[in-house]
């Protein structure tokens, strides 16, 4: 066969069942507090610091990180159902998401010693939000043609350009941002860029916001100018990110948030046609129920084989790629669905106003994180057509 | 039940038994499955059959099996079988699905579990199942006769045998028919396999029993259903094999089509039809070889979610497959069809993916907006 694809009937230990009943019991005690609401989705209060400590309390920040850096030593499984039902339940996780999912283990793994001790229990207690600088005004999925750069200088760089939708910079405390160190060389030409930890909201450094066609202020422009970076802040080998950052993306791809973003439509749907859905609902709606379900089961196997210490690259993408696909046409389904849901329904109002959102959001699903194009043309490197 | 010829596993089927845990179990597992591979690889290539016009690949295939102890690995040896797991059996399935096995396997291995659903022996030969079809209906008269039709019963005009459902006035009931007994209309798939109508006049069976209790048809659908996602994944899994292969072959504007980002992209499309079907299919599969009960909400969905998802693949990663393949793809002569046509037929078998997804719409109604997410997350 030509490409092995592996998808192991992972199930979750009963352990991870367990946890789920303490993370809803946590989130409804939340909701019944006015912390945030469920249906309400489009909320400009998405950095909401006071609910990411008291996640941190819970131990659900850096779960499966060393104890010696504040950590839990739990599973991806048990990681997997807290990322989920906070991402059902609409919570607002924006202030340490991106540090607990991708920020951390990078600094888990590149860096220094003083640094994790210092920054990694502050994740861990949801003290710190990250941001990822990666695209460029004229650099986004080609990562490699970055131009910001990081000119060495006494004790560290100096940092001069520009970094572009950059989610959360405007309340971020770090950066994890790659900037162009050497140039890149004829035989490579991925060479030359290096991986930094950029402390934020210091001089030399102006963040821009960019409103977002949702009315919301999410990611920004991020202007450094003369910007000192330490010594100690590279993150791994100088010049030699482009070896960084392969394995560790089958985690940022394969989680329930990639295919859960736009799920609570589905929610309000079945809520709005009531308990004796005609033909055309419930066939509408199991199919795509099947879809929710079977990409679940998808994202689990993921999260099982990487607990299981393999490197699931191309089933990760995969997962991406059908993930974001689906959650980026589910509104419109909903939506036609929806069409023949009774005035009277006592949601209507809140599903018209969640489809509105949701059709908005949907454009960026295949884009963030790697675009759907940049994520085929991994897969089919796995099949071995490259 | 003697062991000839290539295959082995009657014994190592045997010995299994005794290893119902641990790693043994998966690595029983694979010498069943391997067993299977390469009895298909042996006997039922793919390029010989589309050559063979006369169907003289299918006796010697039938016997290589049936010596293997393959048709009957879900009955217990004392029911006359092999007792190979469900997992086992679910294994050779996605196997005879990669290999578009049109030999009635999948149907005799599916009658005698429901067969053994009654404790009823099974004989050896090629059998089939009836209904096939969730909306058929079969009576179980006062005097012990069955009445109805059975539409699209899968091989009937190959079978010696037909293992049936029906329901009397003491619920339902599981039967062993003579085919000989019945009345057949025969009739072709997509992929022209029989699938015929099967006509109960008064038939007088050889054997009756009741069901064990909680056992009724939508469980026999879904097991049907679960066995036929697991072909159309295995076909799925062929289908992006043989399209990489020939896109890496076939030269057009003076390079390897597989170096065209159009066509890289479409194949990566059919990785993800091919993946989704194949991780929907063998969760099912595997909630069936340990669920207690198929009266339960969750292995429901597992089972309905995966025929309606591998249906859903079948169009999308068959249209692919052949969009890839171009003109030599819908030629008789290339056996693309033998893959694309059976995952397109195995569909309509055990309930459509329509059909599942308006009985699983109205359950998922029926609990309410905010028992879904505890459904979906129940596992």
């Amino acid at each position: 066969m030509t490409a092995a694809l592996r998808f192991d009937p992972i199930r979750l230990p009963e352990k991870c069942q367990q946890l789920r009943k303490e993370v809803r019991a946590f989130l409804a005690e939340e909701i019944a507090a006015g912390t945030f609401s469920p249906f309400k989705v489009n909320r400009e209060d998405t950095d909401v610091p006071a609910f990411s400590r008291k996640v941190g309390e819970r131990g659900w920040i850096g779960m499966t990180w060393p104890k010696k850096y504040g950590g839990h030593e739990r599973s991806f499984l048990e990681r997997y159902v807290v990322t989920e039902e906070m991402r059902v339940a609409n919570a607002p996780t924006r202030r340490f998401f991106v540090a607990d999912r991708q920020s951390g283990p990078v600094l888990l793994k590149y860096a220094p010693e003083h640094i994790k001790q210092d920054i990694l229990p502050r994740i861990c207690k949801g003290e710190l939000c990250f941001a990822i600088g990666m695209s460029e005004p004229n650099s986004g999925s080609d990562l490699f043609a970055a131009k910001t750069r990081a000119t060495k200088t006494d004790g560290g760089y100096l940092v001069n350009g520009t970094k572009i939708w950059t989610s959360s910079a405007h309340i971020a405390d770090y950066m994890i941002a790659i900037f162009r160190t050497s140039p890149p060389t004829k035989e490579n030409r991925r060479h030359g860029l290096t991986q930094f930890l950029v402390k934020m909201k210091q001089p030399g450094i102006q963040v821009n916001p960019i409103g977002q066609i949702t009315g919301q202020f999410e990611f920004n422009e991020v202007v450094f100018t003369d910007y000192f970076v330490p010594d100690d802040h590279v993150l791994g080998e100088v010049d030699g990110a482009w070896k960084q950052a392969t394995s560790e993306l089958a985690y940022e791809r394969s989680g329930p948030e990639r295919f859960l973003e736009t799920y609570y439509v589905l929610t309000e749907l079945v809520r709005a046609v009531g308990d004796k859905p005609d033909t055309r609902a419930a066939e509408g709606i199991g199919r795509l129920v099947a879809q929710v379900h079977t990409m679940r089961r998808m994202s689990v196997s993921v999260a099982g084989m990487l607990q299981a210490g393999k490197e699931p690259v191309v089933e990760a993408s995969i997962v991406k790629d059908i993930g974001t696909v689906w959650e980026q046409q589910l509104p419109h389904r909903v939506r036609d669905l929806a069409a023949f849901v009774e005035e009277e329904a006592g949601n209507r109002e809140t599903l018209e106003k969640q489809l509105s959102f949701a059709i908005k959001t949907a454009p960026k699903l295949t884009i963030q994180g790697g675009t759907t194009e940049v994520l085929r043309g991994i897969i089919a490197r796995g099949l071995g057509l490259r | 039940m003697l062991v000839r010829g290539v295959a082995f596993p009657h014994h190592a089927l045997q010995e299994r038994t005794k290893f119902k845990t641990g790693n043994a179990v998966s690595e029983s597992e694979n010498i069943v499955v391997e067993t299977a591979e390469k009895i298909f690889t042996d006997l039922a290539d793919a390029q010989e059959i589309n050559r063979d016009k006369k169907g003289e690949w299918k006796a010697p295939l039938w016997q290589a099996l049936t010596e293997a102890g393959l048709p009957l690995s879900w009955v217990a040896e004392e029911y006359g079988g092999s007792g190979a797991s469900l997992a086992e059996g679910f294994g050779v399935l996605g196997a005879a699905g990669r290999h578009a096995i049109a030999v009635p396997l999948a149907e005799t291995m599916l009658a005698g579990w429901l067969l053994a659903q009654a404790k009823i022996s099974s004989p050896e030969s090629e059998m089939t199942v009836a209904p096939a079809s969730p909306k058929d209906r079969l009576t179980l008269n006062a005097d012990g006769t069955i009445s109805g039709r059975a539409r699209g019963v899968p091989f009937a005009k190959a079978a010696k045998h037909i293992a049936v459902l029906a329901s009397g006035a003491n619920g339902v009931s599981i039967a062993l028919v003579d085919a000989k007994s019945v009345r057949i209309e025969p009739g072709l798939t997509l992929a022209n396999d029989n699938s015929d109508t099967v006509i109960f006049d008064k038939v007088s069976p050889s054997v009756t029993k009741p069901a064990s209790k909680g056992f009724d048809q939508t469980a026999l659908m879904l097991m049907g259903g679960v066995i036929r996602s697991l072909q159309i994944a295995g076909a799925l899994e062929s289908m992006l094999d043989i399209s990489v292969r020939y896109s890496n072959e076939r030269v057009a504007f003076e390079k390897k089509i597989s170096k065209f980002q159009a066509v890289q992209h479409n194949l990566a499309r059919l990785a993800g039809e091919s993946a989704a079907a194949l991780a929907a299919a063998t969760s099912a599969a595997d909630t069936l070889a340990n669920a207690k009960s198929f009266n339960d909400d969750a292995v429901f969905l597992e089972a309905v979610a995966a025929k309606i998802r591998c249906s859903e693949a079948a169009e999308k990663g068959g249209g692919i497959a052949h969009q890839v393949h171009g003109a030599i793809g819908f030629t008789i002569e290339h056996i693309l069809h033998r893959y694309s046509l059976r995952a397109l037929s195995w569909r309509d078998d055990f309930g459509s993916e329509s059909y599942w997804a308006v009985e699983l719409g109205k359950r998922v109604a029926a609990r309410g907006a905010d028992e879904l997410w505890p459904l979906v997350a129940s596992r």
